[in-house]
Parts: C-alpha cells; sequence; structure tokens
C-alpha cells in the first residue's frame, strides 16, 4: 500500500516537472518560459518531497522533516528569482511575442 | 525590555524552528544553541526590517496557506494541460493588478503568491506602490483573472497584515 502512495507520487512529480521543462524548451518567448520552472518547483518538487518524507518516516522511525524546509526555501527563493528574472528582462527590454496582450514599453 | 532583546519575536521563532528542523532534533544542547542564535541574529540583521511585522489574525493566516496551496494545485493542471495541448492558441499577456494593500510584506507575500501559483508570474511594482505588474502565461478573460488574485490573495492579506 505504502509503495503504491510512494510510487503514485513519484510518478506525479516526475509527470509535473516534464511539463515545466517541456514549457521551458517550446514556450516563444522569455516571459512564457518563465513559468516552465515555476510550475516545475511547486507541485512538482513538493510531489517528490512528500514522497520522500512518507518514505524516510517509515524506513527509518523517525519523523523526517527536512522536507518541510526544502519546501520552504524553495517556496521562498523560487518566486524571488522568478521575479528578479523578469524585472531584469523587462529592463533590458526582452522581445515579447507578437501575441501578447498590453504589450510592456518599459 | 523584552522588546529590546528580542526585537523581532516572529523571527526569532522562525529561526529557532528552522535551527530544529535543519537539525531534525529536539534535543536539549540544540533548543538552546538554537534559542541563542534565534536571538542574536534578529540583532544583526534589524536593519533589514525597518517596521514591525504584525499578524493579526493568525487563523486567518492558516487559512491563507490552505488556499494557496489549493490554488497551486488548481493551477498546476490548468497549466499543464495548455502547455500540452495548446500550446500554439496561448494568449499571454501583461496585466495591472491594483493593489490594496500597504505593508510592504503584504505587498511582497503577495507578489511572492502570485509568482508561486502556476501560470502567472509577478514581474514589478509600479514606483508608487500602488499596482503589480504581472505576466500570465494565458489570458481568457483579464478581468476575471484580476479579480481572482484579488478575491483570493490580496483580501486575506489585508486582513492579516493591514
Amino acid at each position: 500500500m505504502l509503495e503504491i502512495i510512494l510510487s503514485v507520487l513519484i510518478i506525479l512529480g516526475g509527470f509535473f516537472t516534464l511539463v515545466g521543462s517541456l514549457g521551458l524548451f517550446k514556450l516563444p518567448d522569455f516571459y512564457m518560459r518563465l513559468h516552465g520552472p515555476t510550475k516545475a518547483s511547486t507541485l512538482g518538487v513538493g510531489a517528490v518531497l512528500i514522497a520522500s518524507a512518507i518514505y524516510f518516516s517509515f524506513s527509518t522511525d523517525e519523523i523526517s522533516l527536512h522536507e518541510v524546509l526544502v519546501t520552504l526555501f524553495l517556496f521562498i527563493t523560487a518566486p524571488v528569482s522568478a521575479h528578479l528574472m523578469a524585472k531584469a528582462a523587462l529592463h533590458i527590454k526582452v522581445r515579447q511575442d507578437k501575441r501578447t496582450l498590453n504589450k510592456s514599453d518599459q | 525590555m523584552l522588546r529590546k532583546v528580542f526585537p523581532h519575536p516572529l523571527l526569532s521563532v522562525a529561526l529557532w524552528l528552522i535551527w530544529l528542523l535543519l537539525n531534525n532534533t529536539v534535543s536539549f544542547g540544540h533548543m538552546v544553541l538554537g534559542a541563542l542564535l534565534a536571538t542574536f541574529i534578529p540583532w544583526f540583521t534589524s536593519a533589514f526590517w525597518p517596521e514591525k511585522v504584525q499578524i493579526h489574525r493568525p487563523w486567518l493566516l492558516a487559512k491563507f496557506v490552505a488556499v494557496v496551496i489549493y490554488e497551486i494545485l488548481v493551477a498546476n493542471v490548468v497549466v499543464a494541460k495548455l502547455i500540452l495541448t495548446r500550446q500554439d492558441k496561448l494568449q499571454p499577456g501583461f496585466l495591472h493588478v491594483p493593489l490594496e494593500l500597504k505593508s510592504p510584506v503584504a505587498i511582497g507575500l503577495l507578489a511572492n503568491t502570485i509568482s508561486l501559483t502556476p501560470g502567472t508570474v509577478t514581474c514589478d511594482l509600479s514606483e508608487d506602490e500602488q499596482s503589480l505588474l504581472i505576466h500570465a502565461l494565458h489570458i481568457e478573460d483579464a478581468e476575471a483573472t484580476v479579480a481572482d488574485i484579488k478575491n483570493h490573495f490580496e483580501k486575506p492579506l489585508k486582513e492579516i497584515f493591514d
């Protein structure tokens, strides 16, 4: 039973990370590509971390809480880096895809 | 007196908890060491925290975290579907979200939450701190997207921090 739950979580995490990477690879402009990593780092990493916490809590008889910290640091650093990259891109006027609504002309 | 020793009680508590989590232990020695760090680090970093952070309604904060996690789950699935099936028909764009929040911590948290939610990234805070510029991967209804952000994220943050 435990193995099934763990497998589902890991596959789910892998799937969302893969989709995030696909987005990073295939989307047409810098701003859209930024959305890939923010996605992979939430649900993708989140599912793998939950699986890790469950596995180590059961296999070592100690509750494993390191994963909580990883999540905390990730949830603080990922948006900040995304924000900084977006802001830098606006500043140096990185090309925006032609479909973009309300093109920013800063 | 107590204010002098602990200029930022919340920061101290957070540091202490993080120290214990880092060491994955609740042994007495680490509790003492963690308490020392939690006392001294806020002294040295107080220049970065010009104003006090106050949480008016802690239970609302817990509810906010739950809402954010739910929104992240939903948005993840929505964005995954968009990337996999309709990549050529995406309608990206920039949106202005007018702010009602005043406290910098609350604005920071809102910007962070928007970036964490798949499909939207915060790009800039306007100079007068009156609006956020966000980039959305796919906009179906610009007004609805802005209204969602304001209702789900900004309203609770306003009640908690302002």
